[in-house]
């Protein structure tokens, strides 16, 4: 059975809270129990608590496949961009290279890339994502565009990223503020990597330095 | 003596703490389980509903459990991995005696033995010292039915009054100021009321990791337009995105309520019909408020006072409103005046008992609401009743089936008994589901207090940091190896179904308390023979009491995935036999309670609620100019209290391995330090040595220690013991140090692993 097709995957970093327990029940999944597929890093910790969790993009032209020479890497007709094929993956890291958004591994002991699969044991049998289902700040969530519309009336869901010439369109989308996503239908990736960016999606700290005044 | 029998390191290495880490069943994904078992999270206030999967009598893992109302699935980190908790390496199997021969110090003996040794100590020392050389001391991740059983354990059984438990590190701040303001001592709201507020003002709670679902509820009132107000001495994750901050100095939280509500006053954002018709005390508040004028708030809280009118302007103008409270204003010398600040801008906005607007403390355990209702606080009876007084001693005496004279009267909070301790009053201890060696302030003291005990029996599932000094250790269950019900933060009443059996000689703990009443030829009231029949008794003892849970049955708390107390099987205002749902929300307008009998909303006889002057003190052993910066402690989101069950669970140790000392890069570079340097705090009490992390989310006059870990890496050998006059609190959040980079590691270092 596929992943429903009303069913879509929502990343929101202004709501991380870092506390990973995504990254802990992703290891709990059935398709790579005991390795989490999600990456969960602190921003710039010195700085700020902000944190980003990303999981696979399930981008609409997996880069990804395109640079593999084994042909490992599948999408699934719902979307989902599997992760690399036992018998044919060579662990050649080309993936991991490409990935734009940094989401492949090779693992060196089994000698396979691996890579988030939207829980796809859950995800089409019916239940959400082991990620999406325990984020206690629902940073990830999984479910309709019109749920997502009524909880997060100030974000709009985003799918598409600028990466300098190369527009990816991907299944995960990612909430931006209203104000951002008006002037700016997709995400620009690179320009967002400048020292001082025009616009973040993540915002590093909102509040001014609250400490400006305290005497030591 | 109860001294260790060997050296600590000895001790650790024999029982750890050790690691769990998945294996076996919880790592293969061939492994179906037998069942799934709905229950509830182990550790926080939370209670997060959770389905354990079990196979072979283990727990191998777990299953999202979505239709439970409050967290629909979500869990922390804790929860996710609460599951490798059982079958672990460190886990006790048999009753153990102290003997220096053994490996670790400590021997198996067969578990009747170890009770019958545990019967004739007590039996000794009581004879020749009296019942009050005993002391009890619980704990509030106990199930309702075993808190219950414990008070019940030392006024019948024991006849001692010198019962207390680990909440009293923990709500009693928030207790006492609930029952001085409103008579009862209970959030007023479900969390689903919080969608749709205007205002959300969170004083002093590292919500995102000490109660992590209750994140989702702040954010999603603050996506439909609520503001949220964050008052902390660090940008917590909460905190990063909040409307206003508002970075208080540590222990200034008395000062800067009494400044806002006096700006509220001066320009008539108050709710004066709301005071007027339901609340007493208001003129001495605001004559006392009056003191402090916008300047002197700032000057005393260090907040700007651009700040603290913008709070007063939000809070006094919004419509509807919630307020929430922790650990970060209740653990104070002043914890209780803090609470009752809160309660008085509450007050004066009038806005509490509706949907859209309530006030609520963020508790800490399991069952830290319940485990704080029904008798094993020191001067405390079943129902919140009052040990002192005599009619509500007569009615628990009855329920108990003793004579009143024969119940022992208010004994002391758990510091204080240690000070007995100390002069040798109290000879012999029992101790459940409490770690005061890591969790009480000053332990160094408390070191010493154990080593002069001349009996310890402690009673726990692995062998704790304090249980070290037993004498006895039984073995105790596992919250999945028992059933029972626990009142989580919103007042709710749930279910903890058993999911395993105990292991080897391993006991549930209300077996455990009953099998020392029998051996002590005492089993008169000890003879329950399941939770269930425990709670049938409880029933009877709290009805009547404000904590009235005589309408709950385990049937209704599962078929309605929880019941709030206060439940009555008669109905307080006709006396009829009911089938009551509950009271998820408290004072709604004319709402009836058997304290007011219709008078008003407020469990007060004229049903008024009670404004009180809350009064700011400044800390005891506050930055002085020999320890001129303030040293604050807490927790990190995946680890819990002393850390006895994460502590031992590898993926949660992975996450945040040892404690480190945070302070703002300003600090770090007078003193030389930089992000991960060996640096030494100090205070009055000692000095530990741990790596600093130098981040900006903390006050430049503060540093930050969590406080997981015992020994050296413990920031309760430096805390002061001051306590709340009240509430007897101790004041974790607060006292004088000072700071310098470290001139080599710390011998810890090179020894123990991260967990140890």
């Amino acid at each position: 059975m596929p992943k429903p097709a009303h069913l879509n995957f929502y990343i929101d970093p202004n709501r991380c809270i870092g506390c990973q327990a995504c990254v802990q029940a992703c290891t709990e999944c059935d398709t790579h129990r005991g390795e989490s597929m999600i990456h969960l890093e602190f921003v710039n910790r010195a700085q700020s608590v902000q944190t980003v969790p990303v999981v696979c993009m399930h981008c609409e032209q997996p880069t990804c496949a395109e640079v593999c020479p084994a042909d490992a890497i599948k999408r699934t007709g719902d979307g989902v961009v599997q992760s690399a094929l036992k018998p044919r993956c060579i662990a050649c890291g080309n993936c991991v290279l490409a990935c734009p958004f940094g989401v492949p591994e090779v693992n060196d002991e089994r000698q396979i890339m691996m890579k988030c699969d939207m829980c796809y044991d859950r995800t089409s049998s019916g239940k959400k994502p082991m990620c999406a289902t325990v984020c206690p700040s629902q940073a990830l969530f999984f479910g309709t565009r019109e749920q997502i519309d009524q909880l997060r009336p100030l974000s709009e869901p985003i799918n598409r990223f600028q990466f300098g010439n190369q527009t990816i369109s991907t299944r995960v989308f990612v909430m931006a503020p209203k104000q951002i996503a008006r002037v700016q239908p997709h995400l620009d990736v690179t320009a967002a990597m400048d020292e001082s960016p025009q616009s973040r999606a993540v915002l590093l700290k909102v509040v001014a330095d609250p400490f400006e005044d305290v005497q030591i | 003596m109860a001294t260790i029998p060997v050296d600590d390191l000895t001790i650790t290495r024999e029982f750890g703490p050790h690691l769990s880490r998945m294996s076996g069943a919880s790592l293969s994904t061939a492994t179906e389980p037998d069942r799934l078992v709905r229950t509830h999270c182990c550790f926080c206030g939370q209670q997060c509903g959770i389905q354990l999967k079990v196979k072979d009598n283990q727990v191998i893992g777990f299953e999202p459990w979505e239709e439970f109302p409050f967290n629909r699935g979500m869990l922390c980190p804790k929860g996710v991995k609460r599951y490798l908790q059982g079958s672990h390496p460190d886990r006790l199997l048999t009753a153990l005696h102290r003997d220096s021969s053994a490996a670790g110090g400590f021997r198996q003996m067969p578990y009747e033995q170890a009770i019958a040794k545990v019967a004739s100590e007590i039996a000794r020392l009581q004879h020749a010292h009296g019942n009050s050389a005993i002391g009890l001391l619980g704990g509030a991740s106990l199930t309702t039915e075993k808190t219950y059983l414990l008070g019940k354990f030392a006024r019948v059984c024991l006849k001692t009054p010198y019962i207390d438990y680990n909440g009293r590190l923990c709500m009693v701040s928030a207790g006492a100021a609930n029952r001085k303001a409103f008579g009862i001592d209970r959030t007023t709201n479900p969390w689903s009321d919080m969608i749709g507020t205007d205002v959300i003002w969170v004083a002093g709670s590292n919500v995102a990791e000490c109660s992590p679902i209750t994140t989702n509820y702040i954010w999603q009132a603050r996506e439909l337009g609520a503001k949220v107000i964050v008052q902390d001495p660090r940008i917590t994750p909460i905190a990063r995105t909040c409307d206003l901050f508002l970075p208080v100095k540590p222990g200034r939280d008395a000062a800067l309520f009494a400044g806002v509500l006096n700006l509220m006053i001066e320009r008539g954002w108050i709710d004066r019909e709301f005071i007027d018709a339901h609340t007493v005390g208001f003129d001495a508040v605001a004559k006392y408020c009056s003191e402090w004028t916008l300047a002197r708030t700032a000057e005393v809280t260090g907040v700007p006072s651009r700040s603290l009118l913008q709070a007063a302007e939000w809070w006094g103008t919004a419509k509807t409103s919630f307020l929430f409270h922790a650990r970060g204003i209740e653990h104070h010398s002043n914890g209780v005046q803090n609470a009752l600040g809160t309660i008085n801008l509450v007050l004066a906005s009038g806005r509490l008992g509706k949907p859209k607007s309530g006030y609520g403390t963020i508790v800490g355990q399991a069952n830290g609401q319940g485990g704080r209702e029904h008798g094993q606080k020191c001067d405390q009876l079943p129902g919140c009743r009052d040990i002192a007084n005599p009619e509500h001693r007569k009615y628990i005496a009855g329920v108990w089936g003793i004579d009143e004279s024969d119940m022992p009267g208010a004994g002391v909070d758990a510091y204080e008994m240690f000070r007995k301790i100390d002069a040798g009053e109290i000879k012999g201890l029992i101790a459940i589901c409490f770690n005061p060696k890591v969790s009480l302030p000053d332990s160094h003291f408390i070191e010493r207090c154990l080593d002069k005990l001349e009996f310890f029996v402690s009673i726990d599932f692995f062998l704790n940091d304090t249980a070290r000094h037993a004498d006895i250790v039984l073995p105790g269950s596992l919250q999945e190896e028992d059933e029972g019900l626990v009142t989580q933060v919103e007042g709710r009443v749930i279910k903890i179904n058993k999911a395993v059996d105990c292991p080897g000689e391993a006991r549930q703990d209300w077996i455990i308390i009953q099998d020392i009443a029998k051996a002590l030829e005492r089993p008169f009231g000890f003879t329950f023979g399941s939770p269930r029949e425990i709670f049938e008794e409880l029933r009877r003892a709290s009805k009547g009491g404000v904590a009235d849970y005589s309408g709950i049955t385990y049937e209704k708390v599962e078929s309605r995935m929880g019941v709030f107390w206060p439940c009555y099987s008669e109905d307080p205002q006709t006396g009829e036999a009911v089938d009551h749902p509950g009271t998820p929300r408290l004072f709604e307008a004319g709402s009836y309670n058997p304290v007011a009998k219709g008078a008003g909303p407020f469990y007060f006889p004229d049903g008024k609620a009670r404004f009180n002057v809350a009064d700011y003190r400044a800390p005891v052993d506050d930055a002085c100019e020999e320890f001129p910066l303030f040293l604050t402690t807490g927790r990190v989101v995946s680890q819990f209290l002393s850390g006895t069950q994460t502590r031992r669970i590898g993926p949660l140790v992975d996450q945040y391995p040892e404690p480190r000392i945070e302070m703002h890069p300003r600090l770090a570079a007078r003193l030389g330090i930089h992000d991960e340097d060996w640096t030494v705090v100090e205070t009055r009490r000692g000095a530990m040595t741990l790596r600093a992390m130098v981040v900006t989310s903390i006050r430049p006059d503060t540093v930050f220690v969590p406080y997981h870990w015992p020994g050296e890496k413990s920031p309760n050998r430096l805390t002061v013991a001051a306590q709340d006059p009240i509430s007897k609190i101790p004041q974790y959040k607060v006292c004088g140090c000072r700071v310098r980079k470290a001139e080599a590691a710390p011998e810890y270092s090179r020894i123990l692993e991260p967990q140890q």
